[in-house]
């Protein structure tokens, strides 16, 4: 039974990475769908950017809340604006993206495709002679990618102005040394780490939801269990991901005064 | 003239369960084919082999000298493209009105400019009988009118292999026989090679030019509709008579004692009264076949189908080689049939 299940898993995850490989090939495929790429990019902008905005404030409140307490415990308050900023554009940032691209964008990326797939509308393109992974999954993962993308821009700006205004106006801070510390410890390679994180954590979450949904079965209850089993994979691929990321960004970037 | 379909020791399975087995046929250029069976015993799974959804174990299926079964992705793309399918629901795709459902096909696969895209989409929406709906949604109409919209939209490239899944299911039996007569209407236009998967015995009574029964997962039978119209074999005597009382159970077969005094048991009661079998399932022998509507050209495939159907008519059952030759001297010497 254990050997049934393992080889299982091992197809799952073989499947899903030539679903990845079909997508790479397919996305240099002409035509390219630009319409289906906008209408999703928009799509997906719009299910994420209100709840992403509305996470990101008190996730940049908790962090500068938590760095403004240990900096006073250590006699290093100066450097409070220093440690946000690397907290918020490294790390906060780019999972707050993963969970919200995931958790909106992926659910809905899947219930879409789900749902054509159970009323044969999948099926039906295919034997028109149409890759519904080129006309469908294609422009999907690309703008799940850009989205995700602005969102990391979004969140970090939106957490740094967060652990400003908490540290300064709530903690007693003082303004002036929180901006002038921001550049100490933080370099501009952080921000290009964080961006690349997020467009990565954007195809993960995109080519995983497709997955679920292109091969969701067995009526309304099917693409309702399709959409859960791909949040909580995405979740666990993204963090997995991420540990990996960061392991190898302190690998090729030396942190600044090391 | 449509294409011929070859299917030679096709077999399927899902982990361990196999669906069907070392399933076997041709479907002649240009006929009617229907394919029965019971619920669950993979027609539909047998539909989307045939086109390349679902790859079989084993076996190979030969369209143009392509083996489905084994060829590229790039040749199976082309191979569809002789293919149309009608999904049981329609399967026409939800964001899109139908204008755009119908034109979809020719927007990905051709040049045409938009006004000949409009004239193709409203020749072939005024085929299957709904012109005028051209902006609605799949959403807002009908079942029947999405199967139809469907067929619409499987027609639109002129494809010369058309398949048919349950036309028939959830329509009421008067859209039903407007469908066959559909059904037929389009083979005589368009000569493509025909296979419908149902379970309305009136539908195999009377539309098809071949029949075929899979169970107990394989293919039963295949041939001629005189073949299995007239056949003794106790599995297809039950479905197209829509007993109870036979190998066919209600979730699986039955053992060979119960059916043997359930046959005693039916045999004591004596026939049952005429027209009382579900889903057109009463009558017995072989009906005439559904004509072509007054206006249209006679089909080709008849004309093709009597003269194979001559030439293997010493390998048939003694009742079918009678029905044959019966339908052969009421076909014949009137040129100009009537009485459709």
């Amino acid at each position: 039974m254990a050997a049934v299940s393992l080889t299982a898993g091992v197809r799952q995850s073989g499947r899903l990475f030539a679903l990845f490989l079909d997508v790479v090939r397919l996305t240099f495929k002409r035509p390219f769908q630009a319409r289906e790429f906008i209408q999703q990019a928009w799509f997906i902008a719009s299910v994420t950017i209100l709840p992403t905005a509305l996470v990101a404030i008190p996730f940049g409140a908790v962090i500068a809340l938590q760095l403004g307490t240990v900096t006073r415990q250590l006699g290093a308050q100066s450097f409070t604006g220093a440690a946000s900023v690397l907290a918020v554009i490294r790390e906060a940032s780019p999972i707050v993206c993963a969970l919200l691209i995931a958790g909106a964008g992926g659910s809905a990326i899947c219930a879409d495709l789900g749902s054509r797939k159970i009323r044969d509308e999948i099926d039906a393109m295919e034997v028109l002679g149409i890759s519904p992974v080129q006309r469908l999954v294609v422009p999907r993962v690309l703008a799940c990618m850009l989205v995700s993308m602005a969102l990391n821009g979004l969140v970090s700006v939106v957490g740094v102005v967060g652990g400003y205004f908490f540290n300064v106006i709530l903690q007693g801070g003082t303004p002036g040394a929180y901006l002038a510390s921001f550049s100490a410890l933080a370099q501009l390679p952080d921000l290009y780490a964080g961006e690349l994180k997020a467009v990565i954590f954007g195809l993960i979450a995109a080519v995983v939801a497709s997955y679920k949904g292109l091969n969701a079965g067995g009526g309304p209850k099917g693409v309702g269990d399709a959409v859960n089993q791909s949040v909580v994979i995405t979740f666990l691929l993204l963090f997995f991901v991420n540990f990996v990321l960061t392991a190898v960004y302190f690998q090729v970037v030396p942190p600044k005064g090391s | 003239m449509g294409v011929e379909v070859e299917v030679v020791g096709l077999t399927k399975s899902f982990g361990r369960q196999t669906i069907w087995g070392d399933v076997t046929l041709t479907l002649p250029p240009g006929e009617i084919s229907v394919m029965l069976g019971p619920s669950g015993t993979g027609k539909s799974v047998f539909l989307k082999t045939l086109v390349g959804l679902l790859k079989p174990d084993a076996g190979s299926i030969f369209i143009k000298d392509v083996n489905l079964a084994k060829c590229s992705e790039h040749q199976l793309y082309e191979t569809r493209k002789l293919f149309g399918v009608l999904f049981q629901d329609g399967a026409l795709f939800g964001s899109m009105n139908l204008f755009d459902n119908i034109a979809f096909p020719l927007r990905e696969h051709t040049r045409k400019s938009e006004s000949e895209i409009k004239s193709i989409v409203s020749e072939k929406l005024e085929m299957v009988g709904l012109t005028g709906t051209e902006k609605k949604l799949p959403g807002e109409i009908s079942g029947g009118m999405r199967k139809r919209a469907g067929l619409a939209r499987a027609l639109v490239l002129n494809p010369e292999i058309i398949l048919f899944d349950e036309p028939d299911s959830g329509l009421d039996p008067v859209r039903v026989a407007y469908l066959n007569q559909l059904i037929v209407d389009l083979n005589a236009q368009t000569d493509s090679t025909f296979l419908i998967v149902t379970h309305d015995i009136g539908t195999a009574r009377t539309v098809p030019d071949n029949l075929g029964l899979l169970f107990r997962r394989e293919l039963v039978m295949f041939g001629p509709r005189e073949v299995l119209l007239t056949s003794d074999e106790a599995v297809v005597e039950q479905f197209l008579n829509g007993r109870r009382e036979g190998p066919i159970g209600m979730s699986e077969e039955k053992d060979a004692a119960q059916v043997a005094a359930e046959l005693a048991a039916m045999v004591d009661e004596g026939p049952p009264a005429p027209g009382t079998g579900p889903k057109g399932a009463s009558g017995s022998g072989v009906p005439p076949q559904l004509q072509p509507s007054p206006g249209l050209p006679e089909r080709k495939a008849v004309a093709r189908r009597q003269e194979r159907v001559l030439k293997m008519l010493h390998t048939l059952p003694d009742k079918a080689q009678e029905a044959v030759r019966r339908a052969l001297d009421s076909d014949l010497p009137e040129p100009t049939r009537t009485g459709v």
